[in-house]
């Protein structure tokens, strides 16, 4: 009895001294799999030291954990750390009193911090004109093309020779309907892949000011002929039944998944999702693009979310925060993270000690989202951050389904996109004078 | 003889009145007035710049030809859900009205739908209607329609208004059910014994003795349809293709609570408070005088 109340008043005693530890609020949008990733890693920092204790609170989708963000932040009660898609980072900086930038919470709490050692392409995106870095790049992937190699081998393709060019793509099309496949080319995240890599990846502007890197006050500039074209081109194929539209956002993730459709263009973090459920040999290969076009292919632009420090905290709580973030930034980490998700390495030490250790062979394919990105970058193809880019999306979104729908002419679609995707850039321009 | 009530004291019924005046304050009159005051303000999402705009954000939004647009599409799926709705439910209770064994069971299966969320109600007819594996595209298919809510308007619309109306059916029928038990018997059987037929009886006797629930059942819908329906939009056609199912109400959601623009959007729900209001004085004013009591 006695016994059983010491050891009662000793875990109270215990259970005290954890609750002195400092609490660190994260909110993420990791659902599933990714999910587990976030918790893995909080729970690794936590029992790797004593003082603080990060918290991870699944928030919902990427939109909706903003939503709730705001909420809490007017009244007071925002988390420490915030996960941010990237179509919200050009919101996000322009947020000033909502944030702490990343670069001053390291200095502050006095964690060995080199702003070179993250890659240049990624890092680059959420970093200020002035050098400094606002967000913490999380977890960040890019476009890439996914194609099925029973359904290459099927239809008399070399499964091991992906389409490289538009041309070649049309052409592997048309071979893979004939052999009775009734979606040959599918992709997801219409605006990111079709428009905002592609123009990357030709290395042409997206939107002027270096789509909107040095400064808010961008124009939206994807009606050049070349834009044109390659919608023209996909409109064809939409026509002969080529190309299948699926939906927006991720919705054609689903149909590659499943087998409905046998080559996709979309987000390099499929590729865990692909590899857990598809029942087919698959593959990835680069962005196509089109040969004839000066300095393609350059590199794409990453999509994913990185983490925002949020303002009004106590001093200790930063010092946790920059501790975590050393903690995500250590080589075996970060190479872990890279490895178990298929997003891509947050620094360049985690992709060489990857390199290393053999995953690109073991794994063919997962390093083509990464040699993509690691390349020197253009003032054009740094990346594109604009304000009101969550409806820029959408606006491409509802014009390019009327070329679909072959209610509208590619050219007229991408400029009523531009027009009145400018009108949302002046908007941005107007709240945040 | 004198029917109302006397107080003997001045402060009591206030005091009765009170808790109903208090939610109705708080939850309607104050997010109302907030609603107002953010129509003519722009603001960070984060806040920090708040900043009188005037009417800037109405303007920006008459501008708008996909704004103007909306309000066709807003007109053709709330007239189309409410006398679907309606009529389809009406057909339902008095087919169930006049089953005697297994009532009950009919009742709970007809009412189940209504303790789905429009979210969940909105998927279940996406995975049904997903061209090529879903059930009824598959029928579909059979007899040659080539079913595509993705880039067919007609699609869409349809398939937006058959979630909407399937949601709601359960609340009309409810509704519906306890209008029919409570006309009494005797009226029918002797329209009956003088020779009517049974579609006379319908229409000559229920109906108008049913037009009290009608009447009350049409404003819901309507209101039901004007705002409650931006979950099942979202789950199904986002407003697509191109704009052509975005009602006004899915704006009004996907602008505050996607793209985080409070100012656009409260002035939104202010237009759409003041076409509701203006409908549902016009029903009272002119459909109710139909209404026999």
């Amino acid at each position: 009895m006695r016994h059983k109340f010491a050891a009662a008043v000793f875990a109270g005693l215990f259970s005290m001294g954890a609750s002195a530890q400092v609490e660190i609020q994260w909110w993420h949008s990791m659902g599933g799999a990714l999910g587990e990733w976030v918790n893995d890693l909080a729970k690794d920092f936590n029992a790797s030291q004593s003082e603080y204790k990060i918290v991870p609170t699944f928030k919902g989708t990427y939109d909706e954990s903003m939503t709730a963000a705001i909420a809490a932040f007017r009244s007071g009660n925002a988390p420490h750390i915030l996960q941010v898609f990237e179509v919200g980072t050009a919101t996000m900086m322009a947020s000033k009193g909502a944030i702490v930038p990343v670069g001053k919470v390291m200095a502050d709490a006095g964690v060995k911090f080199d702003p070179a050692a993250y890659v240049p392409a990624v890092a680059g995106y959420y970093t200020a004109p002035n050098g400094q870095m606002l967000s913490f790049p999380f977890n960040s992937s890019t476009t890439v093309f996914h194609y099925n190699k029973d359904a290459f081998k099927a239809a008399g393709l070399d499964p091991e020779a992906p389409p490289k060019t538009w041309i070649e793509v049309t052409q592997a099309a048309a071979k893979l309907k004939a052999s009775g496949h009734a979606c040959p080319f599918t992709t997801s995240w219409i605006s990111w892949t079709q428009l905002e890599s592609f123009s990357a990846w030709h290395n042409v502007e997206f939107a002027t000011k270096g789509n909107g890197m040095r400064g808010i006050d961008a124009r939206l500039t994807f009606n050049t002929p070349l834009h044109v074209r390659h919608i023209e081109n996909l409109a064809n194929m939409a026509k002969q039944g080529l190309f299948v539209y699926k939906g927006r956002a991720n919705a054609a993730d689903a149909t590659f998944v499943s087998g409905e459709c046998a080559m996709a263009t979309g987000s390099s973090a499929l590729y865990g999702n692909v590899k857990r459920n598809a029942k087919f040999a698959s593959g990835i290969s680069t962005l196509p693009y089109y040969p004839d076009v000066e300095g393609a292919p350059q590199n794409t632009v990453i999509g994913g979310a990185s983490l925002w420090v949020m303002s009004g905290k106590k001093a200790t709580d930063y010092k946790g925060v920059g501790q975590f973030f050393a903690f995500l930034s250590r080589p075996e980490e970060a190479a872990k993270s890279h490895q178990r998700t298929g997003y891509l390495p947050v620094t360049i030490a985690s992709y060489e000690l990857t390199e290393k250790s053999g995953f690109y062979k073991q794994n063919p394919g997962t390093d083509v989202s990464v040699t993509q990105m690691i390349r020197k970058t253009t003032d054009k193809s740094r990346g594109i951050r604009l304000g009101n880019f969550v409806q820029i999306r959408t606006i491409i979104d509802e014009e390019l389904e009327q070329v679909w729908a072959g209610k509208k002419s590619p050219k007229e679609a991408l400029d009523t996109a531009v027009k009145r995707g400018n009108e949302q850039l002046d908007r941005f321009l107007k709240a945040n004078k | 003889m004198e029917k109302r009530v006397r107080f003997k004291s001045r402060w009591l019924p206030w005091v009765l009145v009170a808790p109903q005046l208090a939610i109705t304050l708080i939850f309607f009159y104050w997010p109302a007035a907030q609603a107002l005051l953010q129509s003519v303000m722009m603001d960070a999402p984060f806040g920090g710049s708040l900043e009188f705009v005037g009417l800037d954000n109405f303007r920006q939004l008459f501008n708008d030809p996909d704004y103007l647009a909306s309000f066709r599409t807003t007109a053709i799926f709330s007239i189309l859900v409410a006398v679907c709705g309606l009529s389809i439910s009406l057909l339902l209770a008095v087919m169930a009205n006049r089953v005697v064994r297994g009532e009950r069971f009919y009742k709970t299966l007809l009412i189940w739908p209504y303790a789905v969320a429009p979210v969940v109600a909105g998927v279940l007819w996406v995975f049904m209607f997903a061209s090529p594996m879903g059930v009824i595209a598959f029928w579909l298919q059979a007899i040659g329609i080539n079913w595509n809510h993705l880039l067919n308007s007609n699609h869409a619309m349809t398939l937006i208004i058959i979630a909407a109306v399937w949601k709601q059916i359960s609340y009309n029928f409810l509704f519906f059910l306890a209008g029919l038990q409570s006309i009494p018997k005797s009226l029918i059987e002797a329209a009956a014994i003088d020779g009517a037929s049974p579609w006379r009886r319908f229409w000559t006797i229920v109906f108008p003795l049913l037009s009290p629930t009608t009447f009350f059942l049409l404003v819901i819908n309507v209101v039901y349809s004007f705002f409650d329906t931006f979950g099942i939009i979202d789950a199904t056609t986002k407003g697509g293709p191109g704009k052509d199912t975005s009602i006004l109400v899915y704006k009004v959601y996907y602008d505050g609570f996607k793209a985080m623009d409070m100012g656009g959007s409260a002035a939104q729900s202010v237009i759409l408070m003041a076409i509701v209001v203006t409908l549902t004085v016009i029903q009272f004013r002119f459909v109710e005088k139909k209404v026999q009591y």
